[in-house]
């Protein structure tokens, strides 16, 4: 093949492996991904304690433990915080640790423009929580216009979250090329694109969503900068602006961006389950097929958004046939993933646990789904706790419930150490239960008449279903903290894993655990989706003859 | 094989069964599992759209949700078990593509079966009068606010959206306006022109039908039409409530909206005392304002 050899050179400097300067002056794309993921791990803490706080204002009727400045301001913090800030990096943290290691390469190709990627993600991250110190944004993650602009947000939160959107999709999109550059040019010997693994395909993909999306959104929130700041008013309707050019605007960034949250998540269940299962996953072709048509169909449904908004039924019409078809490859996944396990000999590990709950949850999130792009039940439906429990079984049901899949499963890999499967399954227990409960009567909630964004409400026919939802939001956190004591603990007294404890079927279960600055000594050439199972069974051959040539046995098969 | 085909009767059955109690006691089941209605017509027409949604969605969840857990259950791993090395078939893939399409197509054909009735106003059932109406024609389309105005008698009201509360303006020309109850005569089709004047916010009362976001700029269309049976026997009217569902600010909890239903005659006296409390309210402030202006002009010098 044609491809140009890119390989990242190693530094061999023993000062800069070690010590904490290690950790801010290193361009390793392994350092640079724990530093990701223990990031996200902080903000993933602190938008669960906004949450809390949000379950804890509405658990009854008529709260005073907020005031309505401080619930909208935390919720903003919350939605912004889970999207912007766990969510998206969580992806490009896994994908950095672990996509190199999967193609078979040293590093990415640009490993300085990676560790550039990882501050400015950083830097967004408290850019947005400085504003604590003074006053945080509260016109909602979406921050629809006129409420975002000046006269009706005068706090300079806004401007926080502004600064957010810019530093972090900045880091986004010089990740996403990063990515793309890596998967095109670096793929070990043999590698086509028909043996590549599933979540180097996610990955791919996100990457060009991340560009499509983000950028836009970048030049929106400028426009909204220039609005506040400048009295440009491309959005104040009183200067000839328009209202909903940012909703168009904004979602044409806010489904792709759902997607950049859920298709790594579906990497991440394409490649556990046929492990645990130990079966080949089912019709690969059709599941990377089904990720490119659903990125391509992810761009053309944002006005499903939009249902209430002055538009003509045509529009209508179009934006629900579409968000229709989008259904269909999102469903052919899921048939691939049960059949996948179907015939197998599925081993119950927490990674596999947590992603056949993520499956069984988003595909509810999926069901609602359809309901909601209908749109005159839409109509009943939009801005009330029905679309909150539906977007939180999609967002939190595929990709929380894969991100902690994924920490169990590549941890080994990661540290060199287990996870106590035991507590595992306590967590998974806690969080499939907890999820339910806090989410599955939130349906109800919305469907008689409870709009979403209120920080109190006197109607009690809804205390109940707000006190249960409430009841299994600490479940959740519960869940979560169970998490994190058996990662401390394991780091500390995890056993052992060796380079390949679940018998994988990756490259990246080639090299020792945790893997060594330079990845590879050797590539080894791939001649199949599962590398890793040919090269067990080759060794597992060769040591077989060996044994058999020792034992003077024939050599005959 | 005759597991399979009990498995496959089980897994019909418990959606069958589910369908059934559910339809057995639908009023009870309103907020629960379907949305508001009893209303407006259209409110009804989004119900029967939802529930068979629901129907076929219940389908769906029973048998892709067994599936996982049945698969997740029997091929537990056991001692000795091999795992069959299946990579794909081409001809299951294509035909569960097929099937999901077609269920898709299902339901955009009776979304669009149904939609008429629910976007298109309805003709009133009464006249201006309060008059009972007989013949019902539906409306024509009008293609430029692209919702049909109905033949005969209607009433449209101006809502408009204010942190944090709404203002309606009624036709006429006493330019009558009201805060958060519009009061309204039963059996009349009422139409809306939703707007606001700040930021943006969603008009909607779930029993009436579905909601509409009032934006600065922008008019946007909804329509209502109380059935003259929804006021109790011995009552004088009906009190459909509601909030606003687009988060406008710091009070969007507390911006609530009503709809409040009379018979013609009582809508007409309500109409007819409110313009008179208004006059009356017009000429005391102009009252006093002239004092006011006299005390000043007196006391200006000092
Ligand atoms: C402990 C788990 C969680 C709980 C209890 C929780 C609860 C809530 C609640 C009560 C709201 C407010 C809804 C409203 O008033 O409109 C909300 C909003 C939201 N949540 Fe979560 N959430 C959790 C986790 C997550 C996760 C993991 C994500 C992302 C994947 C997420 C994304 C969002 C978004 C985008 C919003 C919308 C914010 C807005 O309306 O501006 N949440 N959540
Ligand atoms: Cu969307
Ligand atoms: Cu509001």
């Amino acid at each position: 093949m044609g491809r140009p050899q890119i390989i990242a050179s190693a530094v061999d400097n023993p000062d800069r492996t070690r010590g904490w300067t290690s950790w801010i002056t290193t361009t390793d794309h392994k350092k640079i991904g724990i530093m990701y993921l223990a990031t996200v791990l902080v903000f993933f803490i602190l938008g669960g304690v906004e949450a809390l706080l949000i379950r804890t204002q509405l658990a009854v009727p008529d709260n005073t433990l907020l005031t309505p400045e401080r619930y909208n301001q935390i919720l903003t913090m919350h939605g912004t915080t889970m999207v912007f800030l766990v969510v998206v990096p969580v992806w490009a943290g896994f994908a950095n640790y672990l996509l190199p290691l999967m193609l078979g390469a040293r590093d990415v190709a640009f490993p300085r423009l990676n560790a550039w990627s990882y501050w400015m993600y950083l830097f967004g991250g408290i850019a947005l929580y400085a504003s604590m110190l003074y006053s945080p944004p509260e016109a909602g993650w979406f921050s629809y216009v006129p409420l975002s602009l000046k006269q009706y947000s005068g706090t300079n939160g806004q401007e926080a979250w502004i600064y957010m959107v810019h530093l972090t999709g900045l880091s986004s999109i010089i990740g996403a090329i990063n990515f793309i550059a890596t998967i095109h040019n670096m793929r070990a010997p043999g590698m086509g694109w028909g043996r590549m693994p599933l979540f180097v395909w996610t990955i791919l993909i996100y990457a060009y969503l991340v560009i499509v999306a983000l950028t836009s959104l970048a030049a929106t929130v400028t426009m909204l900068l220039l609005d506040r700041n400048f009295g440009t008013g491309f959005f104040d309707p009183a200067q000839g602006g328009s209202a909903l050019l940012w909703q168009h605007l904004f979602w044409f960034f806010g489904h792709p961006e759902v997607y950049i949250l859920v298709l790594p998540a579906f990497g991440v269940f394409s490649e556990i389950l046929p492990v645990f299962a130990r079966k080949p996953i089912f019709g690969y072709k059709a599941i990377a097929a089904a990720t490119v048509g659903i990125a391509f169909l992810g761009m053309l449904v944002w006005a499903h958004h939009m249902f209430a908004t002055p538009m003509s039924t045509t529009v209508l019409a179009f934006f629900m046939l579409m968000s229709f078809v989008i259904a269909v490859p999102t469903g052919v996944k899921i048939f691939n993933w049960i059949a996948t396990l179907w015939r197998g000999t599925v081993e119950w590990t927490t990674a596999l646990l947590y992603c056949v709950g993520g499956i069984a949850t988003f595909t509810m999130g999926g069901i609602t789904g359809i309901f909601l792009a209908v749109f005159p039940i839409d109509w009943q439906l939009t801005d009330t706790y029905f679309v909150v429990a539906h977007f939180h079984y999609t967002a939190f049901g595929a990709s929380a419930f894969a991100m902690i899949a994924a920490l169990y499963f590549w941890w080994p890999k990661m540290t060199g150490r287990m996870l106590s499967e035991k507590l595992g399954k306590v967590g998974f227990a806690l969080m499939f239960i907890g999820f339910h409960t806090t989410f599955l009567i939130q349906h109800s909630a919305g469907l008689s008449g409870m709009p979403r964004r209120i920080y109190e409400y006197s109607e009690t026919s809804w205390t109940w279903y707000n006190f249960v939802s409430t009841i299994g939001a600490f479940m959740i956190a519960l869940s979560v903290a169970v998490t994190v004591v058996g990662v401390v603990w394991s780091l500390k007294r995890g056993a052992i894993a060796g380079p390949d404890p679940w018998k994988a079927n990756t490259l990246e279960w080639f090299t020792p655990s945790p893997p060594p600055e330079n990845n590879f000594d050797v590539v080894p050439r791939v001649r199949s989706v599962e590398p890793m199972k040919d090269i067990r069974r080759e060794i597992e051959q060769r040591t077989n003859a060996e044994q058999r040539y020792r034992s003077g046995q024939p050599m005959l098969h | 094989m005759s597991e399979g085909r009990n498995r496959r009767r089980l897994l019909l059955a418990l959606p069958l069964a589910l369908v059934a109690a559910l339809l057995a006691a639908p009023a009870a089941r309103a907020g629960l599992l379907f949305p508001e209605s009893g209303g407006s017509p259209n409110a009804d027409s989004i119900h029967t759209l939802y529930v068979m949604v629901f129907i076929l969605a219940l389908f769906i969840f029973v048998g892709v949700e067994g599936t996982l857990l049945w698969a997740l259950f029997k091929f537990k791993a056991k001692k000795g078990a091999t795992a069959a090395q299946i990579h794909g078939n081409t001809k299951l893939e294509i035909g569960w593509t097929l099937g999901a399409f077609v269920i898709l197509l299902f339901i955009t054909v009776f979304t669009f079966i149904q939609l008429p009735s629910i976007k298109n106003p309805k003709p009133s059932l009464i006249d201006e009068n309060g008059r009972e109406l007989t013949a019902q024609v539906d409306g024509m389309q009008v293609a430029a606010t692209n919702q049909s105005t109905p033949k005969g008698p209607t009433m449209t009201i101006e809502v408009n959206g204010q942190q944090y509360v709404w203002r309606y303006l009624y036709p006429g020309q006493d330019q009558l306006l009201t805060y958060t109850d519009m009061v309204v005569p039963v059996g009349m089709t009422v139409l809306l022109d939703i707007t606001a004047d700040d930021v943006v916010h969603s008009w909607w009362i779930p029993k009436l039908g579905g909601k509409m976001d009032a934006v600065p700029g922008y008019t946007n269309k909804l329509w209502f039409r109380i059935p003259p049976d929804a006021i109790p026997e011995g009552q004088k009217q009906v009190v459909y409530t509601g909030q606003c569902a687009e988060l406008c600010g710091r009070n969007h909890a507390n911006m609530y909206g009503r709809v409040i239903g009379m018979r013609m005659a009582d809508y007409k006296k309500w109409y007819a005392d409110k313009v008179q409390q208004l006059k009356t309210a017009e000429t005391d402030v102009a009252e006093q304002q002239k004092k006011l202006t006299e005390q000043e002009s007196q006391g200006g010098d000092e």
